[in-house]
């Protein structure tokens, strides 16, 4: 990423004002600034991560910086998406989180992509920048977006977070390990906790998002110790980091040294979320193992004896609940199974249905029969049956 | 025997009552897995699959190094060491629309 000196934009008298901290530190300097200038970056995601890694890059007067979500802004986001304010909601992500970007620093380009990242334009839309930077959320577009970095040879600026741990890293540099030399594979669907379901730590991402940004800076400008072949854990709770070694696997299906993916596959049957397209099931098949939330409702109404258990945490529990349900979180079920009837019909419940899908699973697997999953959990339940209760 | 204090990430501290680190008899990460399991069942399908083999997206490290460079479950601890296991998180984190 370095440029000849010669090649690189010059900075116009505004620009030296606005960037003199940077200028008179010898590790950035003009022509690092001038890097910076000519520097692109393309965040996957203006949400929990891409919000304070685009501010900072923007402020920083890194030259391009790319947008790509497809999203509107929720009360919900405002928690850590710090580049959308209150007056936001409701408008399209990238619409605002360019107006931030602007009102910082008017001197950079924001090129914005209103799509979901797919196979299809991945190695389109990464061509034109230097560093990527990884803030999606879910596995798919994790190992999309990798492959597509290995690919075209462009580093990944890594970051990840949940409830209040993140991790972070540099994939896909020339010599440097990639995500699938750390996680060949993705975990299957359902085993491990979404962020809408295990929540989030809204300042996580505010360290983990910067980290980000940190990295991209230095690829950018050439400076530093990248974070390149090393895995940064942080632990919000406990105000801990640690590092981890990562080595590039030979054996890496997509960076070793007999690669066997060598385009873009299909992420989402990779991760298991789709069938191979030959087995696909409809999409609306009835199933025999869940019921809806206005089945439920009519068969309770009928007085019939079903027993509702709630598979969430406590503190799920306290925001909303469905009369006469019983509170038995995920975790404990293995154990306390024993509390419940075996001849008692139950119905599993949590917030949209995985997790007690998984409990549902379990209980069947111990000997259970008569064992329904609530289809969409408490927030189908408070759609159509009971608006009156909070959603979160 | 001695036990080794083992770290257990967020997304697997509702299988061991929330505590963050747990402690687990063994000579080997192998054998320290097992107690790991026997004390904590629940952990038990998230660091195994079906056919018994670590998940390919649970990743085991002994202190800094990943104990696939090193001898796999094969790998003796020692007094001191520190095991720590490290799953894939995908959070980034808009509303996940996952299927959960």
């Amino acid at each position: 990423m370095t440029t000849a000196t010669e090649t690189l934009p010059q900075l116009t008298n505004d620009e030296i004002k606005r960037y003199s901290r940077h200028l008179i530190m010898p590790e950035v300097g003009v022509d690092g600034q001038r890097r910076l200038k000519a520097g692109k970056v393309l965040c996957i995601g203006a949400g929990g991560l891409g919000s304070p890694a685009a501010m900072y890059l923007a402020a920083a007067g890194v030259g391009t910086i790319g947008l790509v979500d497809y999203d509107v802004v929720d009360f919900s986001n405002l928690q850590r998406q710090i580049i959308h304010g209150t007056p936001d909601v409701g408008r399209s992500k990238l619409a605002s989180a360019k107006d931030r970007l602007h009102a910082i620093n008017p001197h950079v380009d924001i090129p914005t992509y209103e799509t979901a990242l797919s196979s299809e334009n991945a190695l389109q839309l990464f061509e034109p920048y230097d560093v990527i930077l990884d803030g999606t959320d879910n596995f798919p577009t994790r190992y999309l977006t990798n492959d597509a970095c290995v690919l075209l040879g462009k580093p990944n600026a890594y970051g990840s977070i949940f409830r209040f741990e993140g991790q972070a890293s540099v994939f896909a540099t020339k010599n440097g390990p990639c995500y699938r030399c750390l996680y060949p594979e993705p975990p299957p669907p359902g085993l491990v906790p979404s962020c809408a379901e295990g929540g989030v730590l809204g300042v996580l991402p505010g360290i983990i998002g910067v980290i980000q940004a940190t990295e991209a800076v230095k690829l950018i400008a050439g400076i530093g110790e990248p974070l390149i072949g090393r895995f940064l854990i942080y632990d919000a709770l406990r105000m801990h980091f640690r590092e981890l070694k990562l080595r590039k696997d030979p054996d890496c299906p997509v960076c070793g040294t007999h690669p066997t993916v060598k385009k873009l596959i299909d992420y989402e049957q990779f991760c298991g979320l789709r069938p191979a397209a030959a087995e696909a099931a409809p999409v609306n098949a009835s199933n025999s193992l869940e019921i809806s939330a206005v089945e439920l409702k009519q068969r309770l109404d009928r007085g019939e004896k079903l027993r509702i258990i709630d598979v969430r945490e406590p503190n799920e529990w306290q925001i909303n609940r469905i009369p006469g349900a019983q509170l038995i979180p995920l975790g404990e079920i293995p154990r306390r199974y024993a509390e419940l009837d075996p001849d008692e019909e139950l119905v599993m419940q949590c917030k949209m249905g995985g997790r007690s899908a998984k409990a549902a699973d379990f209980l069947r697997s111990v000997g259970f029969k008569r064992v329904l999953n609530l289809r969409g959990g408490i927030l189908e339940w408070i759609d159509k049956v009971d608006p009156t209760q909070p959603k979160y | 025997m001695a036990t080794t204090k083992i770290l257990i990430p967020t997304p697997l501290r509702p299988y061991t009552d929330k505590q963050e680190a747990v402690e687990a008899h063994g000579a080997t990460i192998g054998e320290l897995l097992a107690d790991l399991t026997k004390r904590h069942s629940g952990l038990k399908a998230h660091l195994y699959n079906e056919q018994g083999k670590l998940r390919s997206f649970v990743n085991v490290y002994l202190n800094d190094e990943d104990i696939r460079y090193l001898q796999k479950e094969q790998t003796p601890v020692s007094p001191g060491d520190t095991v720590s296991i490290i799953p894939s998180v995908a959070g980034g984190c808009a509303e996940c629309s996952a299927d959960l």
